[in-house]
């Protein structure tokens, strides 16, 4: 023991000796900062190469169309036609949600304090509409949609509003004079016929997809939009993805190289995924007016409530995967691509897992030949398994993986990367580039379903890190328009080449052959 | 032996730390979110709440590197080596190698019940059993600023 270690406390008593032993880890310090500041250096040096290299940053896309906020100065009077699960959900997001749906909001909250389906509600933009009309051929729906337009909540707190007024032929709707603006979420094979008398008084249209049953109803809605001048907005939300946007920006600075392949696919192993949704216990022949329901339908039947509400399964009223989910994959595409109506169009499918009386394949696949483009569209499905198989954007030096989060990842033989991939800039093995929009936690999303939706960016996306429904900014994009004017970004021409590429693919499996595209004439042939 | 563990301990901690706070995209949320075991539910209570993981996020990472910056230094030693014990603690029963219970992510290696991360938790331990601050660090300037004897801890291991 030394003195030095010992005795009266201070500066005083400090050796040399004990300095020394003081400050005995530094040189190892110095040798963490000196590796840690070399390695951080060569990450920055590689992360500015890529981006240099492929002249995006990993940061919210530019220019989100349309996602410019004006304030709504007109009160617009919306009425709707078609008040099932689609139908509800686009009213609330448009800022009348019904009395249930908040309570139920409030308990899954309380039970999951992840849910953020109330908070999302209630951040959203008032849109200034008025929820003047309903006309649904279910009495319970009707109902359900009159007490959701008496109940406008804002800041958490219920205010009674003056209730909607039904009506039991949609026309009587658009000629009540109480409506500028109608949201048609009825099944497919309605969507035509409605549109038209719409368009035929200047009532703005928001219809679901798909935008038609038919080829020559596609037409026919074509010239009916064209001709009136009306805002249309056909309802593929995922032209609000934030994601979708940044994909744009990756094709448009040609990160990808010459795409050969583009593969969409939907996958998803429920029963309601299947469209075997639930028969209301108050369903009956009284409760339903069932000839007006099957008025369009090239089929007609006696009263059957699976057709009323599975109506998905069957060609009389809709056309199955392909004008379900088929078409939210090919509109993302066209959307990030602007590919238009193939030339060519061969499916095959069938009837595999769901033996229920259904006439629609639950097992589809479709390819689709762009050669203009050098370019085939893949399209794969099944109900009966739920695999996450994505978008993908095959090109001859990256992959473009689109879902909630987009990532790309360099081709390990491309021309374009390869002084990059030889010199370990860039390992082909990990994606190169990642954009994920928003918050950076984990989001609570409940169902299988759900989580199919939410990874195509279907239900909600992020706008300055915000989570916002997608439904809701699709709804604003089409008020804004009918406001101060301005085209939708889902409008007639893109419903337009969202409906003959859909059923390009239904005649193919139909008809069991390979259809064409006659671009002059515009028809299947 | 000791300093070395020390310095070696303070080192992981310390780039793990650093790693997280220059990493934007980093965040808790998915180890949280995959949790198994009796605290599953209040880890994903954490991931899914956007201010508490945000809390956990700068607590996690800005801990680390004081926790690896104090063990390094030799400061505040036997804090350090406590809240090192604490987040291993935390981390291990996050995500603990029984049999049974499967993780999503897989794993740098094969655990069962004993993994790296309970043996770095006892070799904190170790430390705070056998102390280095009469050896080195910071910790041994301030004691001998308040003159007490520093030849006690180094004597365990001549």
């Amino acid at each position: 023991m030394s003195a030095d270690e010992h005795g009266s406390s201070g500066w005083a008593n400090i050796t040399r000796r004990s300095w020394l032993k003081t400050l005995a880890s530094l040189p190892v310090v110095g040798v963490f900062f000196y590796n840690f500041l070399k390695k951080k250096a060569k990450d920055d040096q590689v992360q500015r190469a890529i981006l240099d290299e492929l002249g995006v940053v990993e940061r919210g896309p530019a220019i989100i169309p349309d996602a410019v906020s004006r304030p709504p100065s007109d009160r617009v009077r919306v009425g709707i036609v078609g008040f099932g699960y689609e139908g509800e959900a686009l009213v609330r997001n448009a800022g009348y949600a019904h009395p249930d749906w908040i309570q139920e909001s409030r308990d899954a909250l309380r039970d999951n304090p992840g849910d953020r389906r109330l908070e999302t509600y209630l951040n959203q933009e008032d849109l200034n509409i008025e929820f003047t009309g309903v006309c649904d051929l279910f009495d319970v729906r009707a109902q359900r949609a009159i007490a959701a337009s008496q109940t406008e909540v804002t800041s958490g707190e219920s205010t009674p509003r003056p209730p909607a007024t039904r009506y039991h032929r949609y026309t009587d709707m658009l000629d009540s004079g109480q409506v500028d603006a109608v949201i048609i979420a009825t099944p497919d094979h309605w969507h035509t016929r409605m549109t038209l008398d719409a368009a035929e008084r200047g009532i703005h249209v928001y219809c679901e997809k798909c935008m038609t049953r038919t080829e020559s109803e596609a037409h026919a809605m074509y010239d009916a939009v064209r001709d009136s001048g009306i805002v249309f907005q056909l309802g593929h939300q995922n032209r609000q993805s934030e994601s979708h946007n940044k994909a744009r920006e990756v094709i448009a600075a040609d990160i990808l190289g010459p795409i050969t392949l583009v593969e969409g696919t939907t996958n998803r192993n429920t029963p309601w995924g299947a469209w075997v949704w639930d028969i209301h216990e108050d369903a009956s022949p009284e409760t339903i007016d069932w000839e007006q329901f099957q008025e369009p339908a090239p089929t007609k039947m006696a009263y059957t409530p699976e057709r009323f509400f599975r109506w998905r399964c069957w060609y009389d009223y809709g056309t199955g995967l392909a004008g379900d989910l088929l078409s939210h994959d090919y509109d993302a595409v066209n959307q990030i691509l602007d590919c238009g109506i193939p030339h060519t169009a061969v499916a095959s499918g069938g009837i595999y897992y769901y033996k229920d009386g259904r006439d629609v394949p639950d097992v589809f696949q479709v390819v689709y030949e762009y050669p203009d483009r050098d370019m085939t569209l893949v399209y794969s499905s099944t109900l009966a398994n739920g695999a996450d198989r994505g978008l993908q954007f095959m090109g001859h030096d990256a992959t473009m993986r689109v879902s909630g989060t987009l990532s790309v990842s360099a081709e390990r033989d491309s021309t374009r990367y390869a002084d990059k991939i030889e010199s370990n800039i860039i390992d082909p093995s990990r994606p190169m580039f990642t954009y994920r929009p928003g918050f950076r936690g984990i989001d609570a999303v409940t169902s299988a379903t759900e989580q199919y939706f939410a990874s195509r960016g279907l239900l909600y996306t992020y706008r300055g890190g915000r989570r916002v429904s997608a439904y809701h900014l699709m709804i604003k994009d089409w008020l804004d328009c009918i406001r101060h004017g301005g085209t939708p970004s889902c409008n007639i021409e893109r419903g337009f080449e969202e409906a003959i590429t859909c059923h390009m693919a239904t005649r193919s499996l139909l008809e069991g052959r390979r259809v064409t595209w006659d671009p002059v004439a515009r028809r299947i042939v | 032996m000791l300093i070395a563990l020390q310095l070696a301990i303070g080192w992981h901690f310390l780039y793990e730390g650093l790693a997280k706070i220059l990493n934007e995209h980093w965040t808790a949320a998915g180890y949280l979110a995959a949790s198994q075991w009796w605290f599953q539910s209040l880890f994903e209570k954490l991931a899914t709440s956007p201010g508490l993981l945000g809390v956990v996020d700068v607590l996690n990472s800005w801990g680390l590197v004081a926790v690896g910056a104090g063990l390094m230094l030799g400061l505040l030693t036997r804090y350090a080596a406590v809240a090192g014990i604490v987040a291993l603690a935390l981390y291990y029963i996050a995500a603990p190698p029984f049999a049974g219970l499967t993780y999503a992510m897989p794993s740098e290696g094969s655990y069962l019940v004993v993994n790296k991360v309970m043996i770095e938790a006892f070799a904190l331990t170790v430390l705070l059993v056998f102390p280095t601050r009469g050896l080195f660090g910071l910790d041994r300037l301030m004691s001998a600023l308040r003159g007490q004897t520093l030849d006690t801890a180094a004597r365990v291991t001549v």
